[in-house]
């Protein structure tokens, strides 16, 4: 056994990277392929149909509930971009400063909060000030979640930055605001926009938080979803459950050029 | 170094607007939470007796503690149903994190070992299902678990069985969505450190004479120990409070607590016992969040 056979691919490794891979990826290809079957049977295959689509075309309460959660997804995302790289930046530049750890604690948090425990208590705190429920108490809901996970994304690429380029941009005469505008943030403008797609996914994708915060007649779509997949199986929600993926699919396919194109931009820039 | 310091003022500025919003938006809301825990249930619009109502003055607050109760609490305790949720809860939580663990750790082992570029392509292969609808991702397997889906077709075809299995409302049902769901956190922060790992050391444990399997209990698992500390609580910590999944997925017969706590909200419209219901659970997590909380400002602030 010699040691480069130690840091290699073993036959193991392979395999369960790959069975890891299709336990990830195989149910929502089945899902896909069930949502074109014209068959009212789901299990049944009846060939290729477009008619579940448009029966969702055709829902207007669906409709309307996938339209309020794009524009909370839109409002919340942005807010939390935000906020999320403000608080990315203190913590990264600001050094020390008085209620630093809270700040970062009440950062970390709600990562991994339990989403029971946070839609509650937003709840419970728009209830007492007597808020009118709807979409700006999901939006600000959905804001105080994601620009969590904006700071998270954001503050690391601010850690791997070299800092000697914002101090050269201070040494030729700018001020702290001006070398920030001019050299950090067009350095870390994918990770905000990476930051922007996650916290517009998330907010898409978020059903307990919208279901305490919301008000009567303005459910979002995975609110709608989960009333009717309670009831069971409906190939209408296999078509949805695609749209849903497709435009997830297409974020995630500009957000990955947008990278690609900023560092071909970052790398055409360098030598000037 | 001291255009370092220049740069940190204004950095600290930047904190304000977030730290008000986090501030208002999620510390102030556990305050509500705590009240409304202490106090009764009523059939009103909101549902409980207000307590602390700061505009009748100070007669009124010395009235309002009076009528603070710790009723809803005594009940949580006394009530089967609750004291049974909260094990319930951490049980699925402590088995589906085992699970986790086990799958987890050879699939970020193998992503590790892949050639630089490949291993690019794998994170993207693992994050991209995060990025997709947690609802969705349980509905994708209600499609392949029912009565009459996939999974039983091919059990059938294979003559494996010889009548469709039950799987949906079963426990298998929950903890297969809870693994499926949660993998992708578990296997980041193990990929995470074991990528940075220096693959010198195994030459080195080699060279001293240990087998591949040595070196990976002696040198990798013990060096890679941050990691599933933070796959670890990364998952158990939301997976004790998880309300979908089991909803979607097991049987009515036991229920985790996030379901007993959304049963007491929605159904029973006892706002004061849910409420109480989260301060408990909140409780119980508090170890682990500072565990974790301390894990991710180290390796946040490491990187700087």
């Amino acid at each position: 056994m010699t040691a480069r056979a130690l840091h290699r691919l073993s036959p193991f490794n392979a395999v369960s990277l790959a069975l890891g891979v299709a336990f990830l990826y195989l149910p929502i290809v089945i899902l896909v392929i069930y949502s074109f079957n014209a068959s009212r049977l789901v299990t049944v295959w009846g060939g290729w149909s477009l008619r579940w689509y448009s029966e969702f075309f055709h829902d207007r309460a669906m409709i309307e509930a996938a339209w309020m959660s794009f524009r909370v997804a839109a409002v919340s995302a942005s807010i939390a971009t935000l906020l999320g790289t403000l608080a990315a930046v203190a913590l990264s530049r600001g050094a020390r400063f008085k209620g630093r750890t809270l700040f970062s604690g009440m950062l970390y948090a709600p990562l991994v909060m339990p989403e029971v425990i946070t839609g509650l208590s937003l709840l419970l705190l728009f209830v007492a000030v007597n808020a009118e429920r709807g979409f700006w108490t999901v939006t600000i809901a959905h804001t105080t979640l994601t620009l969590c996970f904006v700071a998270v994304v954001v503050q690391s690429r601010l850690g791997a930055l070299d800092r000697s380029l914002e101090e050269a941009a201070m040494d030729l005469g700018c001020d702290p605001l001006r070398a920030f505008l001019a050299v950090t943030l067009p350095l870390i403008a994918p990770a905000i926009a990476a930051g922007w797609m996650l916290a517009f996914t998330l907010s898409l994708d978020d059903l307990v938080i919208a279901s305490f915060t919301t008000g009567p007649g303005s459910a979002t779509l995975p609110i709608r979803i989960y009333s009717e997949v309670r009831l069971g199986v409906k190939p209408e929600i296999n078509a949805i459950c695609t749209l849903v993926i497709a435009l997830i699919a297409a974020v995630i396919v500009v957000a990955s050029l947008a990278s690609k194109w900023s560092r071909a931009a970052g790398e055409s820039a360098a030598p000037l | 170094m001291s255009t370092r310091n220049i740069f940190a003022r204004p950095a600290r500025l930047a904190a304000i607007a977030p730290w008000l919003w986090m501030l208002l938006f999620f510390l102030v809301p556990f305050g509500f939470v705590l009240k409304i825990s202490l106090s009764q249930t009523a059939i009103a619009q909101p549902p409980y007796v207000p307590v602390f109502d700061l505009t009748q003055g100070f007669a009124a607050i010395k009235a309002a503690l009076a009528a603070l109760s710790l009723d809803n609490f005594k009940l949580l305790v006394s009530d089967d149903l609750y004291v049974l949720s909260y094990l319930r809860s951490l049980v699925v939580a402590a088995v589906s994190t085992s699970i986790l663990l086990l799958i987890g750790y050879p699939v970020a082992y193998g992503m590790a070992r892949l050639p630089q570029r490949w291993q690019a392509v794998a994170m993207m292969l693992v994050i991209v299902p995060f990025w997709t609808s947690f609802l969705i991702r349980i509905y994708a397997w209600i499609n392949i678990l029912q009565h009459d889906g996939l999974l039983n077709k091919i059990l059938l075809a294979l003559h494996l069985v010889s009548a469709p299995v039950v799987w949906l409302s079963t426990d298998s049902a929950m903890y297969l969505g809870i693994v499926y769901s949660y993998l992708p956190f578990m296997i980041l922060p193990l990929y995470a450190t074991l990528a940075k790992m220096e693959p010198s050391l195994l030459e080195a444990a080699a060279d001293l004479g240990s087998s591949p399997r040595q070196a990976f209990w002696l040198v990798t698992f013990p060096l890679s120990l941050p990691g599933v500390a933070a796959g670890v609580l990364l998952c158990f910590i939301p997976i004790v409070g998880e309300f979908v999944i089991p909803d979607l997925l097991a049987g009515s017969d036991s229920l985790m607590i996030g379901q007993t706590l959304w049963l007491e909200f929605f159904t029973n419209k006892d706002w004061p016992v849910a409420a109480a219901a989260a301060v408990v659970l909140l409780l119980l997590l508090v170890l682990p969040l500072i565990l974790y909380d301390r894990l991710q400002r180290r390796q946040l602030e490491q990187a700087r």
